[in-house]
């Protein structure tokens, strides 16, 4: 299975929720958008083109939008906030937790730049803390997608669920990989190759580099289960036990800290369910830089040889 | 022509139930809650067009939303009395497993609340979003929210300020509790307000005085004239002055009934001076 993903060229997951949004403006009515003056960086552009009333520039003025867009869906209809993550979440928190967590509103909050890979803007834009943050409000679902194509299905996607949303994804080009036609389940673990050996799961930009692991790991005759899990919240626990009830171990990959993220959520799952080494490839509890994003994530423990370092020492942990 | 009188019975008995509200589960915001009654009666007995069968989407009629939540006594007694839920419910207020939170909530599923307030500084940006909605939906009702002075301090309220002037958010109307006092004393000493009217004004807002907020006539005939004046380009802003525990002589004049409730002899005292116009609802709950 893992010789079938092939990058089929760098495009930006943040590239692919712009389509996505385009997309839902001719099919559905009731997506409304609003901006906090990040239109381009959004690719908002092609959805605020073709249904100009529908959208609303609130400015640099994030806790505003939140407020807006829980009236907005009180009223009917399904409001897509766009803005960088760290802005969507910390910034905003208690708004998200009252007009729209608490009050249950169909609001989907659309966060780009998540994660170290925002890159040379630095440390104050690169939000590690997001998925942790929002996953621990009730009724939030919490969604990665791993690539441009995923992200646009993922966007479509939750325009027919109801509750509100948390749709993380980024600033670079990334390889697209995953199927352009692929219909997008909330809350399912996807198997991308069955393995005997280690399960590894995978979220978000780490999904491409937990492939290559995988295949380097192949050729040590090592063999990986290996799993994307785009939706952090509702998890896909059965899928994960599973794996892991197979191959009586485990690796978590994430663009954020090891504090409260994919790593936490599984460790949940296996220490109630079915104790089992779990090693996290996450951030460890520091700030990031400006740089590039690739030479970031291999800075900061995100690298491919992390991730089949983590894979061997789970193994070795058995 | 609206009868000045009913509304001043209905007052009165919203008064009597805020007391007791607060009383029987000893916490709750009597002060502020007493202040807004009359601009409460005056807006669901006599201005608003709303459906107490109601409808989360608020569709084709008025909708209203209360940002300083804490004052829940006087909003879940005009809900009440105004047929949303039963009036016997009230004594249910803050308990647990009931329906009346002491912040009001969606989360019980109590009619007539649409989103959940008491951390303040957030109404009004949902109250924007309705509007926002009823202008797509060619909707011509409108969208009322009151906010208290204190919570004007909160900077989202001037976020959502600057939105609705730059996006002529002109169905809506807001109104500021200004009766000068907040947890830790008078505005002037904790973060001035400074002037007020100024500032509404140059965030571009029509500005409206109601100088006595408790005078039911000058409501009714404040919150008509702020709805003839929709649909202008402006929103509008309610500087409605009033006094807080208005209508209880040892709660008016002084700051230190925003979150306290009355002991068995303050409330004997209280309902002592508010007349029983409407019934007062059984306590405790029989269900």
């Amino acid at each position: 299975m893992l010789d079938k993903i092939i990058d089929t060229g760098k495009k930006s997951t943040r590239d692919g929720f712009g389509a996505g949004l385009a997309a839902l403006g001719k099919t559905h009515p009731e997506v409304v958008a609003l901006c906090a003056d990040l239109i381009g960086s959004l690719k908002m552009q092609d959805f605020i083109d073709a249904h100009p009333e529908r959208f609303f520039q609130v400015g640099i003025a994030e806790a505003n939008m939140m407020g807006i867009a829980a009236g907005l869906a009180t009223a009917g209809k399904i409001p897509f906030t766009g803005t960088f993550a760290n802005f969507s979440t910390g910034r905003v928190y208690d708004q998200i937790r009252q007009s729209i967590a608490y009050s249950h509103k169909n609001v989907k909050v659309c966060a780009s730049h998540a994660g170290l890979t925002l890159g040379e803007d630095g440390a104050t834009h690169q939000i590690l803390e997001d998925m942790g943050m929002m996953k621990m409000l009730p009724g939030f679902t919490v969604i990665n997608p791993c690539d441009y194509h995923q992200t646009k299905a993922a966007t479509i996607a939750i325009a027919d669920h109801h509750g509100p949303v948390y749709l993380r994804f980024g600033r670079p080009g990334w390889p697209n990989f995953t199927a352009a036609d692929q219909k997008f389940e909330i809350g399912k673990a996807l198997l991308l190759n069955e393995g005997t050996d280690v399960s590894i799961f995978a979220t978000g930009h780490m999904v491409w580099r937990a492939v290559e692991a995988a295949k380097q790991l192949a050729v040590e005759g090592i063999s990986v289960e290996l799993i994307n899990i785009h939706t952090i919240k509702p998890l896909d626990e059965e899928a994960i036990l599973a794996s892991v009830s197979k191959t009586k171990c485990a690796v978590s990959a994430e663009e954020h800290q090891r504090n409260g993220g994919l790593g936490d959520s599984i460790a949940q799952v296996l220490t109630q369910h079915l104790p089992s080494p779990l090693e996290y490839v996450a951030v460890n509890d520091s700030f990031g830089e400006s740089g590039k994003a690739t030479e970031l994530l291999d800075k900061y423990g995100l690298g491919v040889v992390d991730i089949v370092a983590a894979a061997k020492k789970a193994i070795s942990r058995k | 022509m609206a009868d000045i009188q009913k509304l001043k019975r209905v007052a009165s008995q919203v008064r009597r139930d805020i007391i007791r509200q607060t009383h029987y589960c000893a916490s709750g915001h009597p002060g502020g809650s007493l202040g807004c009654t009359d601009f409460f009666t005056a807006l669901y007995f006599e201005i608003m067009d709303h459906d107490p069968s109601f409808n989360m989407d608020a569709k084709n009629e008025d909708v209203f939303f209360l940002s300083n939540g804490h004052i829940s006594p006087v909003w879940y007694s005009i809900l009440a009395h105004s047929g949303y839920f039963p009036v016997k419910e009230l004594a249910t207020f803050r308990n647990i497993n009931s329906r009346l939170q002491g912040h009001p909530a969606t989360h019980e599923g109590l009619p007539g609340i649409r989103v959940a307030s008491g951390s303040l500084g957030q109404g009004p940006s949902v109250a924007i979003g309705v509007a926002l909605a009823k202008k797509l939906n060619k909707d011509d009702k409108l969208v009322f929210a009151l906010a208290g002075d204190g919570e004007l301090q909160e900077g989202q309220i001037w976020e959502a300020a600057m939105f609705a002037a730059h996006h002529k958010v002109d169905n809506l109307i807001l109104t500021v509790d200004w009766n000068g006092q907040q947890i830790d004393g008078p505005n002037d000493e904790v973060i001035t307000l400074g002037d007020l009217p100024a500032k509404w004004e140059s965030f571009g807002w029509e500005v409206m005085h109601l100088e006595d907020g408790n005078d039911m006539e000058a409501v009714v005939n404040t919150l008509n004239a702020a709805k003839a004046k929709t649909g202008n380009g402006k929103p509008i802003v309610i500087l409605m002055k009033t006094e807080m525990g208005y209508g209880v002589d040892f709660m008016q004049g002084t700051h230190k009934w925003h979150g306290k409730a009355p002991n068995a002899e303050q409330t004997e005292n209280a309902l002592s001076q508010l007349e029983e116009t409407l019934g007062d609802y059984p306590y405790p709950y029989q269900g």
